[in-house]
């Protein structure tokens, strides 16, 4: 269970207003992510590729499965969703078809998106369906305590794993971009700026777009791995290359050498909306517009 | 372009007929996955909904179908799904989601032999209980059963106006036989149906609380990108949509979400008599196994018996005064469906130290015959006869 943050001064604390302010429902903070948490950084990257896309605000959505990162859609001032464990995808799926105007952002962790939701995931992707799914890779459950996930190193050591992970994890990448994903980028939580070029560029494209952030746990992942929450972060500094277009095959997060970061694939293919409406409905001017 | 409502005479079957009243009722979105015997209502939306402006997509199960049609309502769109056992089961989770977030959606649950993959082109009626009970925690719907195809188009636009109404998920609970027969369905003037929409939020969007109560106990809804902003979840809330985590928030939540339909049985709760006025056996039964009924009451009031029929249009919330009314007057209630008895377990329940209860039901895979259940009647009327 994600510790709650303590209570601290709700009161300005010598800020007047913080740029974000706007995008975030204050009235439900503090939060409940743990300090060193990767989950903060890579929402307020979100929020500030959000507000620097120029997306009208009022039909920007947010929607969250279930566990620490779905609690995102809980503290965003925009229209948000927090839906069922692994199904914010085929939920934000029946919005964006329902109503082509909105641009929705899916923003939910690894367990959620690729154990019980990698289906949606997969369908997704290969529909090319308008969305922006933005992935918190922490590599473990950390709401229900540190358990393995399909994103968790081989024979890293989480509660389920106690001798060490017997299975391979994901490359959620080469995943995404094999399923159909039009946009494929993965940064970590040390890469904010880069993050929020990445997340402005997916608002304002048609089609299917995905995001890896790398993110700490230092509570469950970090605790268990003997990964103190600075290593962690030294890591994705010094252990990181930044090679855009690298080839999906060459990103797996967890073998030997650095790991690949970068927008790698940002292609032009007829989004499902486009499509449906070309095929189905032509007697409809061109809808799903941005 | 084929016109919104196809008013006229029309030989179809139940499943394109359920199909035809979701359109007639203003569906707009629906989210399916193929399944015996509910394929075809898939199919005629496909086929149907872009040429009235709507959107049929086929999702890759039938969790993701029931997650998109509560996204596609979330949006302000009317939307359904269909489907059969195997995938009833799929959507039970995402059932509850769009209890506890009071999201207006219609699931058709064309029912088939079970368990597991049972019989699949083969009728049964043994999903009633699932229908009520089948998704996690305590929560009330509504659930209707139609017995013809002309039903099945009615009683589908009666679901969109009562889920739109209550804010509720609302199923269709029809049947293989109901489902794939062909039949007359007379479709009226599209201004000679009675189609109702949620009420809207309105006013102040700083002061709209998305789950304060309105009229009837339910709250006005807003749909995303309207400006209002709401949050909503499948954790426990309060009035504002915000997860609040005890028991007292879980109390006023639940008892409201029960309160809305209960409040409104006179609305909700359908059934139509025949033969009541004189009947000392009374038949209750809902869906197919109406028509067995029907042609049973007949045979059985040729022998002499005074045996009338009560149909269930709507099952759940269970139409508990209909039967209660008639409890303390007949000789024995018969409740007549393809199960081992789950819907006269309601029967028993009401009648209880009343009237006797049978159940002429069997397993799925074939109709009741109207001499079972004449038969029944013949049980019931002997002294001593078996319950
Ligand atoms: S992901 Fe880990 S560090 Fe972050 S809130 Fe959850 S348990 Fe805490």
């Amino acid at each position: 269970m994600a510790q709650t943050a303590k209570k601290q001064d709700q009161t300005t604390g010598g800020f007047e207003h913080h740029p974000l302010d706007d995008l975030l429902r204050t009235d439900r903070i503090p939060h409940i992510w743990c300090p060193g948490c990767g989950i903060g950084p890579t929402f307020s990257a979100t929020l500030r590729g959000i507000l620097a896309s120029g997306v009208d605000l009022g039909s920007t959505v947010m929607v969250s499965g279930i566990g620490c990162s779905g609690r995102a859609a809980g503290y965003v001032k925009l229209d948000s969703y927090h839906t069922t464990h692994g199904r914010a995808i085929p939920f934000a799926t029946g919005m964006k078809l329902a109503n082509p105007k909105l641009n929705v952002v899916v923003f939910s962790g690894d367990g959620d998106l690729f154990a019980i939701g990698g289906n949606h995931f997969i369908h997704a992707a290969r529909r090319n369906m308008d969305l922006t799914v933005i992935c918190v890779n922490n590599l473990n459950y950390g709401m229900t305590g540190g358990q393995a996930a399909a994103t968790t190193p081989h024979m890293a050591k989480t509660t389920t794993t106690p001798k060490g992970n017997p299975e391979r994890p994901f490359n959620l990448p080469l995943l995404a971009f094999a399923a159909g994903a039009t946009f494929v980028a993965r940064w970590t939580v040390l890469h904010g700026r880069d993050l929020m070029e990445s997340v402005q560029a997916a608002m304002t494209r048609r089609g299917f777009s995905f995001i890896e952030v790398l993110a700490p746990c230092p509570i469950n992942y970090g605790r268990r791995n003997k990964e103190l929450p600075l290593v962690t972060l030294r890591n994705y500094q010094v252990n990181t290359i930044i090679k855009n277009e690298a080839s999906p095959a060459e990103l797996a997060a967890s073998g030997s050498g650095p790991i690949v970061l970068g927008r790698f694939v940002d292609e032009n293919r007829e989004s499902f909306l486009s499509q449906y409406d070309k095929t189905y409905r032509p007697q409809l001017a061109p809808a799903g517009k941005e | 372009m084929p016109p919104v409502v196809l008013t006229g005479e029309h030989y179809m079957t139940g499943d394109e007929a359920i199909a035809e009243g979701a359109i007639a009722a203003g569906c707009r979105f629906f989210g399916g996955y193929p399944i015996t015997p509910a394929t075809e209502v898939a199919e005629r939306m496909a086929h149907r909904l872009p040429g009235v402006g709507g959107v049929f997509i086929q999702m890759e199960d039938e969790i993701a179908a029931m997650a998109s049609i509560i996204g596609a309502s979330c949006a302000g769109v009317k939307a359904m799904t269909s489907t059969s056992g195997p995938g009833f089961s799929l959507m039970m989770e995402n059932l509850g989601l769009a209890a506890i977030t009071e999201t207006p959606c219609v699931v058709v649950n064309v029912q088939r032999a079970g368990p597991s993959t049972g019989l699949p082109t083969q009728g049964a009626q043994g999903d009633m209980m699932q229908a009520r009970w089948g998704s996690h925690g305590d929560y009330s719907l509504i659930a209707l059963a139609p017995s013809t195809a002309q039903e099945a188009f009615h009683e589908t636009i009666r679901a969109f106006n009562l889920a739109e109404k209550y804010r509720v998920p609302v199923l269709v609970m029809t049947d293989e036989v109901v489902g794939h027969m062909s039949e007359r369905v007379v479709i009226p003037e599209a201004s000679k149906l009675n189609v109702i929409e949620r009420v809207k939020a309105r006013g102040r969007k700083d002061r709209y609380r998305p789950f304060e109560p309105g009229e009837n106990g339910v709250p006005p809804m807003a749909a995303a990108g309207e400006g209002y902003c709401v949050h909503v979840t499948g954790l426990t809330h309060d009035e504002r949509g915000y997860p609040v985590m005890t028991a007292e928030c879980q109390e006023s939540m639940q008892t409201r979400l029960f309160a809305k339909i209960e409040r409104n049985l006179d609305d909700i709760a359908l059934t139509r008599g025949f033969f009541l006025d004189d009947a000392e056996i009374v038949l209750v039964s809902y869906g197919v196994s109406v028509r067995t009924c029907r042609a049973a009451m007949e045979e059985a009031r040729a022998l002499g018996y005074k045996v009338g029929l009560l149909q269930l249009l709507t099952v759940w919330p269970f139409p508990e005064e209909a039967v209660r009314a008639l409890a303390g007057r007949v000789k024995a209630f018969i409740t007549v469906e393809i199960n081992l008895g789950q819907i006269s377990l309601e029967v028993e329940r009401l009648a209880a130290g009343l009237a006797p209860c049978f159940l002429a039901g069997h397993c799925g895979g074939t109709l009741i015959s109207p001499d079972a259940v004449v038969e029944a009647v013949k049980r019931a009327l002997k002294p001593g006869g078996k319950q």
